[in-house]
């Protein structure tokens, strides 16, 4: 184990952090068993797995070795919200004890349920994505993650907990009294999205306070994709050091993946999430450093296990050694998703793309939305962006400006050119409080 | 001397003008000036009224976007050359002009200008220094 995890300012390495560390060999041995104790799990409770596996010619005892897992049928989202509410549910309602759910921006929502032992390995699962991140006893850490349905709250909470830090559960929003709070106790850490992060820091700004004089020097963020560019302007301005963090509800919330202080990918904690990488187009396995859509297993999961479960986000898997010791492979940052992409001119768009470019310029995410739209017989992409109060301007010159930087950071990121449109607040339609961010009309 | 003015952002379509028009109207709300800055686009609308600060609220909570900044009001006679000399002290002073409308006060035919700096308090000392009359905000809104 690296001698200066033994030494940190706390003067003492948590020692939930050694699964981080296990002989990868060890490692696959706990893999494999629970692999097995998983699929075996599905098979005894879940009725549409059962049925997937037989449909497949597989068993209760499909997996002989790692390499097995490959044979397995994938989950899809949709098969959340076809089984709504409980039906992938492998534990009965009286050992589950935590619902969690997520608005879809379609249809129904997507139930996630935990046993005890789920909570726990949760928690454990994010008190080594802190401990990643630097942070120990003694830190004290502000936690503007949402609470309630919305997994990242309570999973970032008991994650802090866990490590013997200090926790403000302040959840999300109410700017002003988050910058009050941050400042009058003292917080070292704070958690949250990137994105609000930018808004409270240049809020912060407005009210003369300038973060870098306060105690607070690391930054936990996830739940969307950021920018490299980004994160160099949170660490330059606010003087933190900023962590991507990274998880899902369908496999436990925050807590599936997270950077060290290498900052050179994100760490899978592994020995409870089963990382792979498909093809998403023939959902064939591709070799470690190869780039397609990230499958996630959960090992260890009771109430609601996950076999294959196909997340849309676009990475690879990054097999060599990490400088910090650490023998958990690592994923490349998230910068898109498969979910929305469209195809213009020949290339390849995910909206997360155009996403990045409007949170670099404005530092928060507008209302948005893209239109496909043909033009003598030629294919245009149009972005319409919600004016905000804070980049509205009275002069004529300083919108025309914005509408060119957005414009400008659009067609360098994707690479080909794109109309800019701002428009009145609360034009863009909302369905459940997001906005249907692709319009196609190349076909009307 | 600086007169509070609010901007509203429009798309540029047709019929987009009227809705904080009427919103103001119905709220017993009168204006001193008013000006529209478009592009093929959008446009921005200029407004200056006694009460802008129930106007911002008002507009506010119907949804729209607004901005409140300080413009600068001359008054010059109704004659040739009366926008002449106040250019040349600003320019001459090195005070950079964002924008600038008139319009023409009832009582005595007087124009009034507004001009928009970036350097409001400069530009104010410079006129100041020039003996060129500027309007406080009681005068050209009343009260």
């Amino acid at each position: 184990m690296p001698k200066e995890l033994w030494n940190d300012a706390a003067g003492g390495f948590h020692p939930i952090s050694a699964s981080d560390f296990l002989p990868r060999e060890r490692l696959r041995e706990i893999q494999l068993r629970r692999l097995q104790a998983t699929v075996a799990r599905v098979w005894d409770h879940v009725p549409l797995m059962r049925q997937r596996l037989s449909a497949c010619e597989l068993g209760r005892d499909a997996i002989g070795r790692l390499a097995d897992i490959a044979r397995l049928p994938f989950t899809v989202k949709a098969d959340l919200r076809d089984t709504y509410p409980f039906g992938l549910f492998a534990s009965p309602m009286p050992e589950v004890v935590r619902l969690h759910a997520s608005s879809g921006t379609t249809g129904k929502p997507i139930v996630v349920a935990y046993t005890e032992e789920d909570v726990q390995v949760w928690a454990e699962a994010m008190t080594r994505t802190f401990a990643s991140c630097g942070l120990h006893r003694g830190d004290i850490v502000q936690n503007a993650f949402g609470y309630g349905l919305f997994t990242g709250g309570l999973g970032a909470h008991y994650g802090a907990e866990g490590l013997g830090a200090t926790v403000i559960p302040v959840s999300g929003g109410n700017t002003e009294r988050q910058i009050m709070l941050l400042r009058d106790f003292g917080a070292t850490a704070i958690c949250c999205t990137p994105s609000f992060f930018v808004h409270l820091a240049e809020k912060a700004r407005e009210m003369g306070i300038d973060l870098r004089t306060l105690p607070l020097r690391v930054g936990v963020f996830g739940a969307e994709p950021w920018s490299d560019g980004m994160r160099e302007r949170i660490e330059t301005e606010n003087g933190i050091e900023a962590f991507d963090i990274y998880g899902l509800s369908e496999i436990t919330g925050p807590g599936v993946a997270a950077e060290c202080s290498e900052h050179d990918g994100l760490h899978v904690f592994e020995d409870h999430f089963y990382p792979e990488i498909i093809d998403a187009e023939t959902g064939l396995p591709l070799p470690d450093g190869e780039e397609g859509e990230l499958v996630l297993t959960t090992l260890s999961k009771r109430a609601m296990p996950m076999i294959r479960y196909r997340t849309r986000d676009i990475t690879a898997i990054l097999p060599e050694p990490c400088a910090c010791g650490r023998t958990l492979r690592r994923i490349r940052r998230i910068a898109r998703r498969d979910d929305d992409m469209f195809i213009i001119r020949g290339v390849n768009v995910f909206p997360s793309q155009v996403e990045s470019a409007l949170l670099e310029v404005e530092g928060t995410l507008p209302h948005y939305q893209i239109v496909l739209s043909r033009q003598a017989g030629l294919d245009q992409m149009t972005v319409e962006v919600e004016v905000t109060p804070e980049v509205f301007s009275d002069k004529v010159r300083a919108l025309e400006a914005l509408r060119g930087r957005i414009a400008h950071a659009i067609e360098h990121t994707i690479g080909i050119r794109v109309g800019l449109r701002l428009v009145g607040p609360q034009s863009i339609p909302r369905s459940e409080g997001k906005a249907k961010r692709l319009i196609d009309r190349r076909h009307d | 001397m600086k007169i509070p003015q609010l901007s509203v952002f429009l798309e540029n379509r047709p019929g987009s003008l009227l809705p904080p028009l009427q919103l103001l109207a119905e709220a017993g709300l009168n204006l001193a000036g008013l000006s529209l800055a478009d592009t093929a686009q959008f446009g921005i609308l200029r407004l200056v009224l006694k009460d802008w600060a129930r106007a911002r609220e008002l507009l506010e909570r119907a949804g729209w976007v607004v901005k409140r900044n300080d413009m600068v009001a001359i008054d010059v006679d109704d004659a040739p050359g009366g926008l002449v000399r106040a250019l040349e002290v600003l320019t001459a002073a090195g005070k950079d002009i964002e924008y600038m409308y008139a319009f023409y006060l009832r009582r005595d035919g007087r124009v009034v200008l507004l001009f928009r700096f970036d350097d409001p308090d400069g530009a104010i000392a410079a006129l100041d220094d020039a003996g060129i009359a500027m309007l406080p905000a009681r005068v050209l809104l009343g009260e």
